[in-house]
């Protein structure tokens, strides 16, 4: 992965250079968002409302026995909005849209179709990398957002239906309310839009150096795939790290 | 050389001069010299893994050499922008049409990136030239329903959109029955008589060679063996050129 580094690089540099071309690629961008809403909405609310649930089941009884009872709403509220949906949205946009854009690209780039690009004058920047990078970079963040609203409501439904918790729906939501600022989750938003940029270059770039027919494509996607989750926790870390300050 | 140079018909020259080109320290391309006329269709031959798509590739601007140069007209193909003078066109062996877009889209595809035709114009422009090549029908069709043949003749259309001095063909013939052979075969004459575009095709189909070409350049193991008319071709006295003409599956008994 790493030996490769240097040409995602590239690959996003060129992609920022042709970011003037936005509006002439819009209905490209329009049909990728659409994709990506589609493909992964569904998943979105069921993993965000299973993930709050976890995280409620998990902390809440060891806080109510502790009398903190009143944390719960603010730390599965914290854990979600900050970690756990940017990362986890990320890491299931990476599978989900990521492998789709490497096999696609894949497959034009092996069965000659971005060389019919070039040979038209056509840059397979403009015309296949920008419209899906730019629509995976503000799909992401949506889905973060509404992925953290299911998620709180998934932990405030268990908190208020688990008996060893019993803490209504307006007392976990006042709680959150207490502990969760608009910048925590404006931190998750932002976080969730590096690792767009990530699983978009990362993925386009496996699709342009696909090589070696079908058995290529599917050795790209599982790279796609790979290489986004782990550059994901990685500057998953460095993010945090730089946010807290 | 001076023949390439003079344009007529609507066609350009190509000069190939010294061409060179390694992969991973294997020649591939070993001095490649030839000229093609205006207008003229320009047949090269050869085995497989002789290097013609590699060439092909070279010409369209795919692939950048090791060493020589290839002029247009005279001019030397050195940067996009003397490339972008000359409007050139290849049809893929596979045809490589976009699997995502229908045929109308694929073949008006130049003209709608360019953005230089009002969609108007694009849909009447690419219902001509998908009836040029017998497929008025199959406009809203996917690349997917189509078979080998009616995909290049799609890529043919494609090409004929951007109104080119040079299209290049590599193996148009390959996975096709031979009728419709005999289709892309018609189809490359039938360009030269109404555009008289100038035509590089690469194949290793004998019948089409020595039915369309006006001249033959044979290629082995990265090198021209001989230039000619399919005639001068046919009685070439050079033992790899004898062989590859006239190698024939042989049933024993």
């Amino acid at each position: 992965m790493f030996e490769n580094v240097g040409e995602i690089l590239l690959l996003f540099w060129r992609t920022l250079l042709a970011l003037p071309q936005t509006w002439r690629q819009r209905h490209k961008v329009m049909d990728q968002f659409f994709e990506i809403g589609n493909a992964s909405l569904l998943m979105v609310c069921v993993l965000s409302f299973f993930i709050g649930a976890v995280i409620a089941l998990q902390t809440g009884p060891i806080l109510v026995e502790r009398s903190l009872a009143s944390a719960v709403g603010g730390v599965v509220g914290v854990a979600i909005a900050k970690e756990l949906a940017p990362v986890m949205m990320a890491i299931l946009i990476a599978g989900r849209i990521g492998s789709a854009m490497a096999a696609e690209i894949g497959s034009m780039r092996v069965y000659q179709e971005i060389d019919a690009l070039r040979t038209m004058n056509i840059n397979p920047i403009h015309y296949l990398v920008l419209p899906r990078i730019l629509a995976i970079a503000v799909a992401l963040p949506m889905l973060v957002v509404f992925a953290v609203l299911i998620g709180w409501f998934g932990g405030a439904m268990v908190a208020d239906l688990n008996h060893r918790m019993d803490i209504p729906f307006r007392v976990f939501f006042s709680n959150l309310q207490d502990i969760v600022e608009l910048k925590d989750v404006a931190n998750g938003v932002f976080k969730s839009f590096c690792f767009a940029l990530i699983v978009g270059t990362v993925s386009c770039h496996q699709g342009l150096t696909t090589i070696g027919g079908p058995r290529g494509i599917g050795r790209s996607v599982t790279k796609a795939v790979v290489n986004s989750i782990v550059l994901i926790v990685i500057f998953d870390y460095i993010l945090t790290r730089f946010l807290l300050k | 050389m001076n023949d390439a140079n003079h344009n007529f018909a609507g066609g350009v020259g190509l000069l190939v001069r010294g061409l060179r080109k390694s992969f991973d320290g294997q020649e591939v391309l070993r001095g490649i010299d030839f000229a093609v006329r205006p207008g003229e269709v320009f047949v090269i031959m050869g085995p497989s893994g002789s290097g013609k798509s590699v060439l092909l590739k070279h010409l369209i601007g795919l692939e950048e050499p090791d060493a020589g140069e290839i002029l247009i007209n005279g001019d030397p193909i050195t940067t996009p922008e003397i490339a972008a003078k000359y409007r050139m066109a290849l049809v893929f062996q596979s045809g490589a049409l976009l699997n995502s877009l229908t045929v109308g889209e694929n073949v008006g595809l130049y003209l709608t990136e360019h953005r230089l035709k009002t969609p108007e114009e694009i849909e009447t422009i690419v219902a001509e030239k998908l009836a040029d090549v017998g497929l008025k029908d199959a406009l809203h069709k996917m690349p997917g329903e189509l078979s080998g043949g009616m995909k290049k003749r799609v890529a043919i259309a494609r090409a004929l959109v951007i109104e080119p001095q040079l299209i290049l063909y590599d193996e148009p013939t390959s996975e096709l029955d031979p009728v419709s052979a005999v289709i892309i075969g018609s189809e490359i004459l039938d360009l030269k008589r109404r555009i008289g575009v100038t035509s590089l095709v690469v194949s290793h189909d004998r019948d089409l060679a020595f039915g369309v070409a006006d001249r033959i350049a044979v290629m082995a193991e990265g090198r021209i063996l001989t230039i000619g008319t399919p005639a001068e071709v046919r009685n070439f006295n050079d033992p790899q050129v004898q062989e590859f003409l006239h190698a024939e599956f042989k049933r024993e008994n």
